[in-house]
């Protein structure tokens, strides 16, 4: 038998959810001391094939080999045995304890139960020496900046002898200069036979970096190829190349006056001075990777969060967005991108949640029911909008998906709204519920209602909206029109920041 | 439902053998004595109690038990409501000691009216600060009006300086020992409490949004509605409904004592919860948290009848409970 160059092989993997694919075949190696970075969309399966190899998720066809042997990893617990290691957005440190602490987090206890500090403390500096960062163990982790946390997280994955480590986005919450030292770093453990897998959005990143890169889309890969062999624009082509579809239903569009606009809103998570507007009957698309600050822009208009500064006007009147109660009576709404956390309420009827942000409209005097008035406005949306649902008074919960969010759209049918924003409209819906929604919202369109739509499926907003707006790291990088909402160029705003832009399409 | 259990059994037995169609039968029955579970273990608690005791099912019996049991189901809607909303009221009991304390004490002073205006308006007064504090200032349910149990339990005493307080009025003794028709009026008053709030509960926006509130706050909040003043006001209906609790009381007995009510809050629970309730939130119904009263009211009642003492009696009644729920989780994972 000839030697096995792969450090990690997975090899035809499979896995769905419900019946949904979200790996088909993926096969995917990794060799000692290579960086291999790992690209796509959003809902690529780039997640989910890092946890079949961490054993946080189970495969559901394939095959797994580490240096070349077959093996099952059934828990987090036996990945780390093996030496896959995998450092996620989230850290996964006890703030209050010190470096040290965390670093053992696992085997404090010396003899006899009793923590040895001297030891521990020799202990942690050796570890923390031998992967190259300058840490002292006696620290609070909390008192760290967010970059020497995430040293302190990767060095804990070496006091367990990791032999592959996973980046999942490990730059998205570090500074340029704080990730040329994470660079430094990998480069360094590279040389001593560490493999890297770096999961990132940020194309710039995968050319300086990586030795190979492997493009998933729609949970199968693209393709792996040698970086030196390719540049960025060969990597959009990869990330995206396919074919606008029929799913998406032409619309008349007859735009009127402005309904909405928004100027220099600054809010939670770095959303900083964005402006737009959007007019009756318009579908206003906004784009950009998770985390760019679209659904923060969403919650701030709608009150749900409040804004730092920034001026909204509706129906050509300035409001301010302290409220949600005051924006919803304003006329906005909002279906929320988490449906079963915020959008609809699972354990009550369809009844129920349509007419709730529309009480006033089905009770009378007290508040008492007019119970034949809701009965007719529920069911009128039921029909308009097929929600397939075995009555009114059937539970949400029992309802699939997409009548589920179509029940979410409904609510804000009951009552008149001028302005809708919809997070995520078919997030987690199949096809054919998709284009449904999709024609219900060209529907509220055709009657005048200007629509924002926040989307991170790519074809979604290309295919949807009449103009598009990108967001990257909280600031609006570029609008589209027509023409111009091509995947390549929503791709590029998306990836781009405004302090680093990328020239504008021509 | 059962007719139809029996129909859909008959036509089964055409196509079926006999045993599956038995199977399928026996399944459909479990099914409803699960699903209406709360009736159910009333109904045998009524069975049990009358082969047991030859006094359980007299008019007398009946009758005292409904009043004794008058106070406690009054506060019992308030407590449903909390629930309903996902929180927790603690102060109940402490707040009745205090309506029965307040009542007597202005009574000293001015007349009936007065009287109860004033120890309504402590009620609501100080079930408002419990709310205040768990819809504006977040506090977690449990910790604020653990708070204002053990506030107003010792307002109760530093009102009557720790002695019961006579209450000398004739309109207020002739209500808690008076009747109509042979029912007391207490109990009369128990029942139009219930059929308020069942009404609410079931035919008003606030009944549908407090359960909403219960299933899921976030969506209720992102569907414009003030969460908060929900909130609050069910807390001070409850701070309300706890006064007249101990308004009963002290026109059953004739002095305001600030020890009544000890323990009412985990009787006031265990009721809501037999009757089905989840304390998540967002589930539970008059109907059933009156059953729920009747079924713990019942189990002290005929082990008194029985003789038995009061310490094992205790012992019994949490075992029973911890049946009842058990029964409810059944249901519940079943239907899920």
């Amino acid at each position: 038998m000839t030697e096995n160059p792969y450090r990690v092989e997975l090899i035809n993997i499979s896995k769905s959810f419900r019946g949904v694919h979200a790996l088909r075949n993926v096969t995917f190696s990794v060799l000692p001391g290579e960086i291999h970075a790992l690209v796509g969309e959003n809902g690529a399966g780039k997640s989910t094939l890092m946890k079949i190899l961490s054993g946080a998720y189970q495969r559901d066809s394939g095959e797994i080999r580490i240096d070349g042997q077959h093996v099952e990893i059934r828990n987090p617990h036996e990945g780390r045995e093996r030496g896959i290691g995998i450092i996620y957005q989230e850290f996964s440190l006890a703030g209050d304890l010190s470096v040290a602490e965390n670093l053992f987090i696992s085997k404090l206890a010396g003899t006899g139960g009793v923590i040895n500090w001297g030891a521990l403390y020799k202990k942690s500096a050796t570890l923390i020496e031998s992967v190259g960062f300058q840490i002292d163990p006696r620290v609070r982790v909390r008192d760290l900046s967010v970059a020497y946390q995430q040293m302190v997280e990767i060095t804990k994955e070496f006091s367990k002898n990791v032999k592959v480590l996973v980046l999942d986005e490990p730059t998205a919450v570090l500074a340029p200069k704080e990730s040329e030292r994470l660079f430094s770093v990998m480069r360094r453990l590279k040389e001593q036979g560490i493999s890297f897998i770096h999961i990132t959005h940020r194309l710039e990143e995968v050319l300086a970096i990586s030795d190979r890169i492997t493009v998933l889309k729609d949970g199968e890969v693209v393709g792996t190829v040698l970086t030196k062999d390719v540049n960025k624009d060969d990597i959009i082509q990869m990330m995206i190349g396919r074919k606008l579809s029929a799913m998406y239903p032409p619309r008349d569009v007859t735009m009127g006056e402005e309904v909405l606009s928004v100027s220099g809103l600054s809010g939670l998570n770095n959303v900083t001075d964005v402006s737009f507007s959007v007019r009756k009957g318009e579908v206003l698309g906004i784009a950009g990777l998770v985390g760019s600050g679209r659904t923060d822009v969403a919650r701030a208009i709608f009150g749900a969060d409040r804004a730092f500064s920034g001026k909204i006007t509706l129906h050509a009147k300035p409001i301010k967005a302290t409220s949600v109660g005051k924006m919803v009576k304003a006329g906005i709404g909002l279906v929320p991108e988490d449906r079963k956390q915020q959008g609809v309420i699972l354990p009550m009827t369809v009844r129920a949640n349509v007419t709730l942000p529309s009480l006033q409209k089905v009770t009378r005097f007290l508040g008492i029911f007019r119970a034949r008035r809701e009965r007719a406005i529920v069911g009128d949306l039921i029909t308009k909008l097929s929600i397939k649902t075995n009555g009114m008074d059937a539970e949400v919960a029992d309802l699939s998906g997409g009548n589920q969010q179509k029940v979410a759209l409904a609510k804000w049918l009951s009552r008149e709204c001028d302005v809708l924003i919809l997070d995520e409209p078919t997030r987690g819906v199949d096809v054919g519920a998709k284009v449904e929604i999709y024609n219900a919202i060209n529907a509220l369109a055709a009657q005048g209602i200007a629509i924002i739509m926040i989307s991170s499926e790519m074809m979604e907003v290309i295919g949807m909206a009449d103009r598009v707006m990108v967001m990257s790291r909280g600031h609006v990088t570029g609008f589209l029109e027509g023409d111009e909402i091509t995947e390549e160029n929503v791709l590029r705003l998306s990836i781009s920041h405004v302090d680093n832009p990328t020239p504008e399409p021509a | 439902m059962l007719s139809e259990a029996r129909t859909a059994t008959l036509a089964d037995n055409e196509r079926r053998e006999e045993s599956g169609s038995l199977k399928r039968y026996l399944k459909r029955i479990f099914g409803f004595l699960l699903r209406y579970n709360t009736i159910v273990v009333f109904i045998v608690m009524v069975v049990v109690s009358t082969a047991l005791s030859d006094v359980f099912l007299t008019q007398r019996n009946i009758l005292n038990l409904l009043r004794q049991l008058s106070g406690l189901s009054i506060v019992c809607m308030g407590m449903l409501m909390i629930i309903l909303t996902g929180g927790i009221d603690l102060s109940v009991g402490s707040l009745a000691a205090l309506g029965s304390v307040l009542i007597a004490f202005f009574l000293q002073d001015t007349n009936l009216l007065f009287a109860l205006l004033l120890t309504f308006g402590a009620g609501i007064l100080l079930g408002s600060a419990s709310g205040l504090l768990v819809s504006v200032w977040k506090m977690a349910p449990f910790v604020a009006t653990l708070a204002m149990m053990t506030v107003a339990r010792g307002l109760s005493f530093v009102v009557s300086k720790g002695a019961p307080i006579t209450a000398n009025d004739q309109i207020l003794f002739d209500f808690g020992t008076g009747n109509w028709l042979g029912i007391p009026y207490p109990v009369l008053l128990m029942f139009a409490v219930f059929l308020i709030i069942l009404l609410v509960l079931r035919f008003t926006a606030f009944g549908r949004i407090i359960t909403a509130i219960g299933s899921n706050e976030s969506a209720v909040r992102l569907a414009g509605i003030r969460v908060g003043y929900y909130k609050f006001a069910v807390y001070a209906i409850t701070g309300f409904l706890c006064m007249l609790g101990g308004i009963i009381s002290t026109s059953r007995t004739g002095v305001g004592s600030p020890i009544v009510a000890s323990g009412m809050e985990l009787d006031a629970i265990a009721a809501v919860v037999i009757g089905g309730a989840s304390l998540n939130g967002g589930r539970g119904s008059a109907i059933n948290t009156l059953l729920g009263v009747f079924i713990l009211g019942m189990i002290g009642n005929i082990m008194n009848l029985l003789n038995v003492p009061s310490y094992p009696q205790q012992i019994l009644q949490g075992i029973i409970i911890v049946i009842a729920v058990l029964i409810q989780g059944v249901q519940i994972n079943r239907s899920n």
